[in-house]
């Protein structure tokens, strides 16, 4: 069989699932449940994500698949090249040049603009699962806007570690009413969430939710007045680029525990690089 | 059957349902903004929008009203062959076609429930124009948006819903909009 549908899916899967996607959007932060399909790659390769990106892509699009931040890894890859031979989609690794950009784990840095549509891949989309596994009860929860387990959770951190040790998958207020977990982004790349030009769309294909924020809508990380939300990254510039605002990977570089702090965005960090800009450790 | 039930459906369903589909993705995401929208040819008095939108979102999971005098031979005939989709009353259906007069009073409509706001219905509403006029604000408006709306009560009392309420995609023409229930109208 070399015949596929048009970005793999059956017309009936993409309607349904489109139809949870115009739902996700008018209802900002509110996960719809839908009833997710077997795909040709394994759950942790981030399903849901390729799901949504099915029932979105149109043969005019340019499509960009990142990983934690890298367009390279073994996962990026494949999904890319299943779109473009399932959907027959232009692919590339530049932010600026893709309407489409799949991702797991990252926003990139480059501002996004009202072209473009980001999908993330994600794994829990339920933020109070870990305080209630019941989906009977958390959906009750959300419903009744029963949220102080949640401020709770992240109290006791502060107490315990003197500060908020969450700093992946940091839970987000969406328009004052819905919690949202924005997939294991760093919270670095949380105050991007918000007011950006750019479309959201959310995908968790083992617990079949997709959820969506539209450009523009307000987006507020969960904080308490005496332990505002901070934005943190490594204090380092980027040792190839030497950007200051970007966020960092640390790599151990030799045997003798060297280290050396490098954007997570390749494709940023490429075209700094490109640019002219260099850091200590660029050869 | 007649001539025009078997003609006006998309020739490549894949893929101009997947350019419909984006131009409705980005109506529901911006509210306001005017798209456009193409492929479909459906008999009067579906208009091309209109036929596109119930194409690319309706299939026998989806029960469908048709209101006034979009309730017709032609055009139940048309989305049958097409889409499958089951025929049913305002207060079964997950979508609703007509004019504003015709879709009346909305109360009827399902608006989902606290814990399945998403089981709501979505009311596409055939429209004389698409232009500027009320003033809209909330979620996929930078600012403030504008569009012509049959009135501005009915929205206001829609918005009052929220999370719960009824979407709403108009069009004209080979043009659409949309109004979630999200969007504050003024
Ligand atoms: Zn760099």
């Amino acid at each position: 069989m070399t015949e596929y549908n048009f970005a793999y899916l059956d017309e009936q899967t993409k309607r349904m699932i489109r139809r949870a996607i115009l739902k996700g959007l008018a209802i900002p932060g509110y996960q719809v449940p839908f009833a997710s399909r077997e795909m040709p790659m394994p759950y942790g390769w981030g399903t849901g994500g390729v799901q949504v990106s099915a029932a979105v892509l149109t043969p005019k699009d340019t499509f960009k698949v990142i990983d934690q931040g890298a367009d390279d890894t073994t996962n990026a890859v494949s999904i890319r090249t299943f779109f473009q031979r399932t959907a027959g989609v232009a692919t590339t690794t530049a932010t600026s040049d893709a309407t489409v950009i799949q991702t797991r784990h990252r926003i990139p840095e480059e501002p996004l603009h009202e072209g473009h549509i980001l999908v993330y891949q994600v794994p829990i989309p339920e933020p109070l699962r870990f305080l209630e596994p019941r989906e009977s009860e958390t959906r009750k929860m959300h419903s009744l806007e029963e949220y102080g387990l949640m401020h709770v959770k992240l109290y006791e951190d502060i107490s315990r570690h003197g500060h908020i040790a969450t700093s992946y998958a940091y839970p987000v207020k969406v328009e004052g009413r819905y919690v949202m977990d924005p997939s294991p982004i760093p919270k670095f790349d949380n105050p991007k969430l918000g007011d950006m030009a750019a479309i959201q769309l959310f995908g968790a294909g083992r617990e079949q939710r997709i959820y969506a924020l539209p450009p523009y809508t307000q987006v507020v990380s969960l904080d308490f007045e005496d332990h505002p939300f901070e934005a943190s990254k490594a204090d380092h510039p980027c040792g190839m680029c030497g950007a200051t605002d970007s966020y960092l990977d640390e790599l151990i570089i030799d045997d003798l525990g060297g280290r050396m702090f490098v954007c997570s965005d390749t494709d940023y960090c490429e075209a700094r690089q490109a640019a002219g800009h260099k850091g200590k450790d660029a050869a | 059957m007649q001539a025009n039930t078997l003609s006006g459906g998309f020739a490549d369903p894949a893929t101009q349902s997947a350019h419909a589909f984006r131009s409705l993705m980005e109506a529901m995401a911006r509210p306001g903004a005017i798209q456009d929208i193409h492929g479909a040819a459906p008999p009067a008095p579906l208009s091309p929008a209109m036929g596109a939108v119930l194409l690319t979102l309706c299939d026998t999971e989806t029960p469908v009203y048709l209101a006034g005098d979009m309730d017709c031979e032609a055009a139940r005939a048309w989305l049958a062959f097409h889409t499958g989709a089951p025929f049913v009353g305002p207060a079964h259906c997950m979508f609703a076609v007509g004019k504003w007069d015709a879709l009346a009073p909305l109360a009827v409509y399902p608006i989902g429930t606290s814990e399945y706001p998403d089981r709501s219905a979505t009311l596409i509403v055939e429209c004389s124009e698409l232009a500027a006029g009320a003033t809209l604000t909330g979620p996929g408006i930078k600012d403030q948006a504008t569009l012509s709306l049959p009135e501005v009560e009915a929205f206001q009392a829609n918005r009052t819903l929220f999370p719960l309420g009824l979407d709403f995609i108009f069009t004209c023409g080979e043009r659409l909009a949309a109004l979630p229930r999200s969007t504050k109208v003024s």
